[in-house]
C-alpha cells in the first residue's frame, strides 16, 4: 500500500529558469516527511514533481528519476494521469469542487476510475470522511455544496477526497497555512492518524508544525534569489531540530535568517 | 482575482470621511450628475417601450387582419391587412438553427483557446476571434449572399438526399439556397465570435486550484474540463449564448441580404422563403406609407419584447446559478 | 452526474491497478489521423463526384473524430479514448469555425482591392449611374465619421457617469435597476433603436438627418460604454480609494483624480470598441438618415450616407460594378473598424492597471 519514494538527480525548470537543482532523497513509507525552508527554495516545486503536477504549469519541465517502489514516475510509457491517481495531493488553499455536494466531492475520484454501485460509493465516502475526521460534522448534510463548509472543514473534505481513491502517497502543500489554529490542530491530528496507512510528505512554513507531525525533515535552501533551490539535508526530525549536521539548517531553525 | 472563497469577504465599503464644505457641494453635484445619467438610462428604456407602443397602437387600430395570425403584410392595401405570424416563425426558426450550430462549436473553440491550443497560438487566436466579433453585419451579409449561398448548394442537396425523410430537410423547390436554413448558418457564423469570446473569458477564470484539484485526483484533460471547467463556466456559457441569441433575433442586414422573402410558413427549411422581423422592416421600409411605418414599428415592438424576454431569462439563470455555485464572480 | 458506462465491469472497491504505465499512442498520432481523414474526405469527395468542398470537409472531420476515438480505445483504454474524442472534437470545432471566418476576410480583401484607390476614397456617387463603374465612397465616409462622432459625444459622458454611479455610489434599488437595464439595453437590436427614434420623428414631424441616426447609434453605444467602464473601475484597487479618502480628499475628487485616471486606459479602450461596434450598423441609418448619393457635410440637416448603408445600397443595385463598389466599401469599413480595435487594444495593453494577473 504505502510506498517508498526514491528520488535521484531531480532538476525542475520553469521555462529556462532552473527552480530546483539535482535533488536526491528517500522518503520512507508509513511516515511523515516534512519539507522546510525559506520562501522560494523550491520545496513546493519539488513536492509537485512527486506526482507530475509540476509539468502542468506552463513551461514546467523535469529531469531526473522518481522511483515509487520499483517504478519510475518519469519512465517512458508512464501515464501522468495514473501517477496522480496513485500519489494524491492536498493543496495550500482548500479547493473542493464548488458546484458539487459534499458527497460528490468525495466520490469524484472514484467516479473517474470506474463504475461503482450507489451503495459502494456511499461506503467509500463514509469511510473516507471518517478517515478525515469529518464524518460527524457533515453526515446530515452530505448533499449540501462543499463550499458551504468552514475553511478547516473544507480542507478535511479535500483530504477525504484524496484518500477516497486509496493513493499510495499523500502530498500536502502547506495544508494549514490558510487555516486558524484550531483547524490546524485538527489537521495535524489527522496527519498522525493517516501515516498509519499512507506515505505522507508535507511542505510547511511552520517549524513547530514540522517538529510536531513529522518523523523526518528535509531542509531546502537557495544560495540567492534567482538561484535554484537545493536540498541541504534530510534526517530524523529530532536530529534536525536538536543537532543538525549543517550550519545553515541550524541558523534557519534558530531563526537567524529566513 | 475575481474569485474569492466565502471566508474571504469583500473589502468593507469605503467609509465616508468628514470633508470640507466645498467637498460636500462637489460631492452633491457629482453624485447628482452620475445618478442622473443612471436615471436617464432608465428613462430611455421606458420611452422606447412607450413610444413604440403608442405608434404600434395607431397601426393596430386600423389593421383589418389579425396581427398575430395573418399571413400577409399589406398595410397600404384597402383594407390594410398585416400580421406577424410568418415573421415570428422565421425569426425563431432561424435563430434556433443558429444557436444549435453555433453554441456547441463556440464552446469547442473557447475550450480550444483556453485549454487545448499550444500556448504560443492561444493568445493570437483569442485576439483574432475578438477582432472577428467586430466585423459589421452588413459585411457578413454580402459575403453570405454572394459567396456562401452558392457554396451551400451541395450541402443542401446532401441534406435533402439523406435527411429528406425528416420533412424539415426535404427540398421541395429548386433554386438557390436563400432559405431560412442558410440564414441560420450565416447567423451562426456571425454569433460564433461573440459566444466564443465570452465563453473563453469564463473558462480562463476557472480558478487554477479547481483544475488542480481534478488533476491531482488523476483526471484526464477532458475530465478536468468536465469536473472543473464546465460546471464553473456553465452560467457564463448560458449568458454568452443568450447574448448570441439576442443578436441573432435582431439581426437585420445579414438576413435581408441573404433571404429571399415570402409570406408563407413552411417547415421545409431548405426552401427559399419566410421572413424575420428585422428583415421585413428593412425590406418594407422604403415604400411604406405612414401607416406602413407604424405597422413596421408594431412588428419591431414584438421583436423588442422578444429580446427583452431572452435577456431577462438569461439574467435570472445567471443570478440563480451564482448563488448556488458560491463562486461570487 | 454519474458518468457510468454500463458495460464496463465494475472493479472491487478500493480500486487497484497494476502499473502506472500502459501502451500509449505515439505523439504523431493525431497528425496522422488528420492526414488519413483528409485523404479519405478528398477521396470520397472526388469518387462520388461531390461538388461542394464543404461536403469534403465535413466527411474528413467526421472521419477524424471517429478514427481518433476508435484507435485510442483499441490501443489505450476507454478513459483515454474519451479524452482523445474530446480533443479531436475541439480541434474540429476550431477548424470548422476558422474556415468561414478566414474566407470572409479573404473574400472581402481580394474583391475589395479591385476598385479601392485614391479616387474611390475621394469621390461621391454624384452623377454616377448605379450600373456603371466609377464613383466613390467619400460622402459615405463623411457621413459615418459625423454620425459616429455625434453618437460618441452623446453616449460617452452618459455611459461614463452611469458607470461611475454604479461602481462608486451604487447601492440600493436604483443601482440594481440600472444594472439590470444596462444588460437589457445591450440586447436591443439596432433596428429597434432605429424604430424608436423613428417613432419620435413621426410624432415630432422631424426630417431624416445624420443627427437622428447618431441618436439611435448612441442608444446602442451607451450600454457598451457603461459595461466596459464599469469593469475598468472595478479593477481599481480599493486601497487606492481608501488611501486618498484617508487623506481627507472629498469623494468626488478621489473619483476624478485617482479612480478615473487609473482606469483611463481601459475606459478609452471600451469607448473605442463601442465606436467600432456602432460604425458598422446599417439598420438605424437606413431608417433615419435615408441615404444619399451626394456629399452632405451637415449632419443636422438633410439625408446623408454612411459606409455600411453604402454597401447595402450598392449590393441592392445588383450588378458587377456595384458589387465591386460594395466590396471596396466593405474593405474600407473593415479597415476602419479593425484599426479602431487594434489601437484600442494597444492602449489597453499599454495602460493596463497592474492587477497581478
Amino acid at each position: 500500500m504505502a510506498k517508498r519514494i526514491d528520488v535521484s538527480g531531480l532538476t525542475a525548470y520553469y521555462g529556462s529558469h532552473k527552480a530546483i537543482d539535482d535533488i536526491s532523497m528517500t522518503v520512507e513509507p508509513r511516515s511523515v516527511t516534512a519539507f522546510i525552508g525559506p520562501s522560494g527554495c523550491g520545496k513546493s516545486t519539488f513536492l509537485r514533481t512527486l506526482n507530475r503536477m509540476h509539468e502542468v504549469t506552463p513551461g514546467g519541465r523535469v529531469e531526473g528519476k522518481v522511483m515509487l517502489d520499483d517504478e519510475n514516475l518519469y519512465g517512458k510509457d508512464v501515464d501522468p494521469v495514473a501517477v496522480r491517481r496513485t500519489v494524491g495531493m492536498v493543496f495550500q488553499r482548500p479547493n473542493p469542487f464548488p458546484t458539487m455536494s459534499i458527497f460528490d466531492n468525495v466520490a469524484a475520484g472514484l467516479r473517474l476510475n470506474g463504475n461503482y454501485k450507489k451503495s459502494e460509493l456511499a461506503e467509500v465516502v463514509e469511510r473516507s470522511l471518517k478517515g478525515a475526521n469529518l464524518w460527524n460534522e457533515v453526515k446530515d448534510r452530505l448533499n449540501k455544496p462543499g463550499s458551504g463548509l468552514s475553511g478547516g472543514q473544507q480542507q478535511r473534505l479535500c483530504i477525504a477526497r484524496a484518500i477516497a481513491v486509496e493513493p499510495d502517497v499523500l502530498l500536502m502543500d502547506e495544508p494549514c497555512s490558510a487555516l486558524d489554529p484550531i483547524s490546524t490542530l485538527a489537521i495535524e491530528d489527522l496527519i498522525s492518524e493517516l501515516k498509519e496507512r499512507f506515505t505522507i510528505v508535507i511542505v510547511t512554513h511552520n517549524m513547530q508544525q514540522a517538529a510536531r507531525v513529522s518523523d523526518r525533515t528535509a531542509f531546502f535552501n537557495l544560495a540567492a534569489v534567482g538561484q535554484p533551490g537545493k536540498l541541504v539535508e534530510i534526517d530524523e526530525t529530532e536530529r534536525i531540530f536538536s543537532n543538525p549536521s549543517v550550519q545553515a539548517t541550524e541558523d534557519y531553525i534558530s531563526g537567524r535568517f529566513g | 482575482m475575481a474569485i474569492t472563497t466565502d471566508n474571504n469577504a469583500p473589502a468593507p465599503p469605503v467609509a465616508e470621511r468628514a470633508s470640507t464644505s466645498t467637498g460636500r457641494a462637489g460631492d452633491k453635484i457629482f453624485l447628482g450628475l452620475s445618478r442622473g445619467s443612471g436615471i436617464l438610462l432608465l428613462v430611455i428604456m421606458a420611452s422606447i417601450a412607450v413610444f413604440l407602443t403608442y405608434r404600434a397602437s395607431l397601426a393596430l387600430s386600423q389593421n383589418e387582419g389579425n396581427f398575430l395570425t395573418t399571413f400577409d403584410w399589406n398595410p397600404a392595401g384597402d383594407p390594410p391587412v398585416f400580421g406577424i405570424a410568418v415573421l415570428l416563425f422565421g425569426t425563431i426558426v432561424s435563430s434556433v438553427i443558429a444557436m444549435v450550430i453555433a453554441v456547441p462549436i463556440a464552446v469547442g473553440i473557447a475550450l480550444f483557446i483556453s485549454h487545448y491550443a499550444p500556448r504560443r497560438l492561444a493568445a493570437p487566436l483569442a485576439y483574432v476571434v475578438d477582432l472577428l466579433a467586430a466585423v459589421p453585419s452588413i459585411i457578413y451579409g454580402i459575403w453570405g449572399a454572394l459567396f456562401l449561398v452558392p457554396y451551400l448548394e451541395g450541402l443542401n442537396l446532401w441534406l435533402d438526399q439523406f435527411l429528406g425523410w425528416t420533412y424539415i430537410f426535404e427540398k421541395t423547390q429548386v433554386g438557390v439556397a436563400r432559405s431560412l436554413f442558410t440564414v441560420g448558418i450565416l447567423l451562426a457564423i456571425m454569433i460564433l465570435p461573440i459566444v466564443t469570446s465570452v465563453s473563453r473569458e469564463v473558462f480562463l477564470q476557472v480558478p487554477r486550484m479547481n483544475e488542480e484539484a481534478a488533476l491531482a485526483l488523476g483526471a484526464t484533460r477532458w475530465e478536468v474540463i468536465r469536473l472543473s471547467v464546465l460546471p464553473f463556466g456553465r452560467s457564463g456559457v448560458i449568458s454568452a449564448s443568450m447574448l448570441g441569441l439576442g443578436r441573432a433575433l435582431g439581426e437585420t442586414m445579414a438576413v435581408a441580404t441573404v433571404l429571399s422573402p415570402s409570406f408563407v410558413i413552411s417547415l421545409h427549411l431548405l426552401d427559399p422563403g419566410g421572413g424575420t422581423f428585422a428583415q421585413n422592416i428593412a425590406a418594407k421600409f422604403d415604400e411604406a406609407t405612414e401607416l406602413g411605418r407604424d405597422a413596421l414599428i408594431a412588428s419591431g415592438l414584438v421583436l423588442f419584447v422578444l429580446t427583452l424576454l431572452v435577456n431577462g431569462a438569461a439574467r435570472l439563470i445567471i443570478a440563480r446559478r451564482k448563488e448556488y455555485s458560491g463562486a461570487n464572480a | 452526474m454519474s458518468n457510468a458506462i454500463q458495460d464496463a465491469a465494475p472493479t472491487q472497491a478500493p480500486p487497484r491497478r497494476d502499473s502506472l504505465s500502459h501502451r500509449r499512442m505515439p505523439r504523431w498520432a493525431p497528425a496522422g489521423f488528420a492526414a488519413v481523414s483528409i485523404a479519405l474526405g478528398v477521396g470520397i469527395g472526388t469518387a462520388t463526384g461531390l461538388e461542394s468542398r464543404i461536403q469534403w470537409g465535413l466527411i474528413a472531420a467526421a472521419f477524424f473524430v471517429v478514427i481518433s476515438y476508435a484507435a485510442t480505445s483499441a490501443v489505450e483504454n476507454r478513459r483515454q479514448a474519451k479524452d482523445r474524442l474530446a480533443t479531436s472534437v475541439v480541434w474540429v470545432c476550431f477548424v470548422l469555425a476558422v474556415v468561414p471566418l478566414l474566407s470572409l476576410v479573404w473574400v472581402t480583401v481580394s474583391r475589395g482591392i479591385k476598385v479601392l484607390d485614391g479616387y474611390f476614397l475621394t469621390h461621391s456617387m454624384a452623377g454616377v449611374p448605379g450600373f456603371e463603374p466609377g464613383g466613390g465612397v467619400y460622402h459615405a465616409l463623411i457621413g459615418t465619421l459625423e454620425q459616429v462622432g455625434l453618437a460618441t459625444l452623446v453616449s460617452a459622458p452618459i455611459g461614463l457617469l452611469t458607470a461611475v454611479y454604479l461602481v462608486e455610489y451604487g447601492k440600493g434599488s436604483l443601482a440594481k435597476a440600472v444594472t439590470f437595464f444596462v444588460d437589457v439595453m445591450t440586447g436591443i437590436p439596432s433596428i429597434v433603436a432605429g424604430l424608436f427614434i423613428l417613432s419620435i420623428m413621426l410624432i415630432a414631424g422631424l426630417a431624416p438627418s445624420g443627427l437622428m441616426g447618431a441618436l439611435a447609434l448612441a442608444i446602442l453605444m451607451i450600454p457598451v460604454v457603461v459595461r466596459s467602464t464599469e469593469e475598468m473601475l472595478k479593477l481599481v484597487p480599493n486601497e487606492l480609494r481608501e488611501a486618498a479618502l484617508a487623506l481627507g480628499v472629498p469623494k468626488w475628487r478621489v473619483i476624478l483624480k485617482v479612480v478615473i485616471p487609473t482606469a483611463v486606459g481601459g475606459i478609452t479602450t471600451g469607448v473605442m470598441l463601442a465606436i467600432a461596434r456602432i460604425a458598422g450598423e446599417t439598420a438605424p441609418i437606413m431608417l433615419l438618415v435615408f441615404g444619399s448619393q451626394l456629399i452632405n457635410t451637415n449632419p443636422f440637416e438633410g439625408a446623408q450616407s454612411s459606409l455600411p448603408f453604402y454597401i447595402w445600397e450598392q449590393y441592392r443595385v445588383g450588378n458587377e460594378a456595384s458589387y465591386d463598389r460594395a466590396w471596396a466599401a466593405a474593405l474600407v469599413l473593415i479597415a476602419f473598424v479593425m484599426i479602431l480595435n487594434l489601437v484600442a487594444r494597444g492602449i489597453a495593453r499599454w495602460k493596463a492597471p497592474k492587477t497581478g494577473r
